[in-house]
């Protein structure tokens, strides 16, 4: 992106609500920033709506606080506590639906969610990143999960460059960001007087031929890729580059973990914000009447006691298995299941932990050992 | 190994219990058919595969098909009445509906192993994934050498289908092996763990294959004591249990290490869970 070879638009700032006006134009539901509980969240937009403005998202180990932003930019946030997973893997759905007739027999239908054109505007980098791993898992070998397929297909992405990441941020260590490369249809960078603008797809060509953009400048294009490449370098945390599966595996007996275990409550908020976390609990809401009976699923956590129950015994049922299935499966076993690490740098795992375990030390501890020998 | 998974994320199909067996005070047997006499004649499976059974209302459970390939009766499955679903399952007659969606899994590599003497080796209370195998095998009787049924269970009372283990001890090449760690009056088997058999297995190690199904504890010491007999490590194999509630490798119940034991396994083969077996956690 912004890398001179496409066509760029520049968009001033006084114009962004007509790219809200001219998404809606063309039937898309919009979302957007919206801040509630003192925290970025996405909500459907009104037409009148604005965007808010002049929001910074401070962020640390167990800290979330939105602050003034001295520049009064749009998108000055790094991310919420939720990336776009709840808009595809719904956090609780309905799957098929079963009715007992009167002589006793079942009939079995499927429930298909109903999902109107969306958009969504201020999906990060590492948003995207997550959003190509819930696709492979998802979707992967043609087996699509067709709940998730049925709102993936009706997505509108308007992605936006970060230019303020959080100290917890480590998307630049990943290869996720802060940029938006792929998986977009429309990307937008936030400069001074206003957002130069690539689509990256059909239907983000049409929106923005409808915005009679002006060309970008190259100076501000320029600007864009320096942005980027600042905010980049503005990032403290990070994780090793290279794939840590068998550095970690060689690790599953390692003091570090008795540590994390004293620390980590099990309470699941690091799986509940992690925008690539994938498992969920199946079960059955069976009417009062007994006629008929739902069944469904919702989001669950490796930190749950449920997670790894069988009947006679549970496969961890310590706090230092679950934790290091979490770890170990996010950053080494991911590689063999979907050819690359699970973690795209978001760092909402460190901000949202409530003890503040950061997974980035955790991982050097982990792995310092390792690194002498 | 034999049979791809299939798609079947859901919803299940109909499906009706045509028989019902009380094989234990909790352990029963449910032959199931499908309501559309078309699917029910397309339905296939490999020994060691396993069906999602529904329950109206209640849910859905993973269970072992135990029966035979090649029967078109009906699809066996062999039940413990242990938890929600199981104990509801448990109350059903003749007639009554479930739900039905599978096969899930890979199966036991029987074709691939076919020539070799088989060595089974099962814990626990009647290991439904193994006694398929011993149904193909007898079934199949000249495509394989020797077969030793190994069966170990905690108590006497706990051993299921009694009068096969004589049926099938009488069988040519066929040997059975049963311990109880606590023995009872009449007990015929040996008395003591199920690890004590191995000496008394006759069987060629260098054309051996030997699966395992049952608490991973004794399948350890199960391997150990094969590989030390000399069969190679490439022709011995397990089935898992994990955690299962979508059986499509979506859920992640029952990932174990890079893999979905729903749609990896349950079968493994030693080589590809060996590492992991020795981790508690996985």
């Amino acid at each position: 992106m912004f890398s001179g070879h496409e066509p760029a638009g520049f968009l001033p700032l006084a114009l962004l609500d007509t790219l809200v006006a001219a998404l809606m134009a063309q039937g898309y539901e919009c979302q957007g920033p919206a801040v509630e509980n003192g925290a970025i969240v996405m909500r459907e937009l009104a037409e009148t709506d604005v965007l808010p403005r002049g929001l910074q998202a401070e962020q640390a180990p167990g800290h979330y606080r939105l602050t003034q932003d001295p520049l009064n930019r749009y998108f000055a946030w790094a991310n919420g506590p939720q990336a776009i997973k709840p808009q595809v893997f719904a956090p609780k759905e309905s799957m098929w639906r079963v009715e007992r007739d009167e002589a006793g027999a079942l009939q079995f239908a499927a429930v298909l969610p109903e999902m109107p054109k969306q958009a969504i505007i201020g999906v990060r980098a590492c948003d995207l990143a997550a959003l190509a791993l819930q696709d492979a898992h998802f979707l992967r070998d043609g087996r699509r999960d067709a709940h998730y397929a049925q709102r993936r297909e009706q997505l509108f992405l308007v992605a936006v460059q970060c230019a303020v990441p959080a100290s917890t941020c480590f998307c630049a260590s990943t290869g996720d960001g802060p940029t938006p490369t792929t998986g977009y249809d429309i990307s937008l960078a936030e400069l001074a007087e206003g957002f130069v603008v690539v689509a990256s797809s059909g239907k983000g060509e049409a929106v923005l031929s409808a915005l009679n953009l002006l060309p970008a400048t190259s100076q501000q294009i320029d600007a864009a890729q320096q942005q980027g490449q600042a905010a980049a370098a503005s990032q403290t945390r990070s994780l090793p580059s290279r794939n840590l599966l068998e550095a970690l595996m060689s690790q599953l007996e390692h003091p570090r973990w008795d540590e994390v275990a004293a620390r980590c409550l099990a309470c699941g908020n690091c799986t509940a914000v992690c925008p690539t976390c994938f498992c969920h609990a199946e079960g059955d809401e069976p009417s009062l009447d007994g006629h008929s009976s739902e069944h469904g699923r919702i989001w669950d956590s490796c930190f749950s006691e449920s997670h790894g129950h069988l009947h006679g015994f549970n496969v961890r049922p310590d706090i230092r298995s679950r934790y290091r299935q979490w770890l170990i499966h996010k950053l080494a076993t991911w590689h063999e299941q979907y050819g690359r690490s699970g973690c795209i740098g978001c760092g909402r795992c460190i901000a949202w932990c409530p003890v503040g375990i950061d997974l980035t030390e955790e991982v050097s501890a982990l792995t310092a050992s390792e690194a002498q020998l | 190994m034999t049979v791809e998974n299939g798609m079947d994320a859901g919803p299940p199909h109909a499906a009706t219990v045509v028989s019902r067996t009380q094989e234990s005070p909790t352990i029963f047997t449910l032959q199931l058919r499908l309501d559309d006499a078309a699917a029910q004649a397309a339905y296939r499976f490999a020994p060691g595969q396993f069906n999602m059974l529904y329950l109206f209302g209640v849910g859905e459970v993973p269970i072992s098909i135990m029966s035979d390939p090649g029967d078109r009766i009906g699809i066996g499955h062999t039940i413990r009445a242990a938890g929600r679903v199981t104990r509801g399952l448990a109350e059903l007659q003749p007639g009554d509906p479930v739900g039905l969606r599978g096969p899930f899994g890979r199966g036991w590599p029987l074709q691939e192993m076919g020539g070799n003497d088989i060595v089974l080796v099962t814990g626990g209370l009647g290991c439904a994934p193994v006694v398929s195998v011993v149904h193909y095998i007898l079934k199949r009787r000249d495509r394989f050498g020797k077969l030793v049924i190994i069966q170990g269970v905690k108590h006497a009372e706990d051993l299921i289908w009694r009068e096969q283990y004589d049926h099938w001890a009488s069988m040519p090449d066929t040997q059975v092996l049963v311990a109880a760690t606590e023995g009872a009056a009449l007990w015929p088997w040996h008395v003591g763990r199920v690890t004590d058999l191995f000496a008394l297995a006759r069987f060629n190690p260098k054309r051996a294959a030997a699966m395992m199904c049952g608490p991973e504890g004794m399948m350890r010491t199960a391997a150990e004591s094969l590989l030390q007999r000399g069969v190679p490590e490439s022709r011995l194999f397990l089935s898992m249990e994990r955690n299962m509630q979508c059986a499509v490798g979506r859920c992640g119940h029952c990932q174990l290490g890079g893999s979905f034991v729903c749609r990896d396994g349950p079968v493994y083969s030693w080589g590809q869970v060996k590492d992991l077996l020795v981790h508690r956690g996985f």
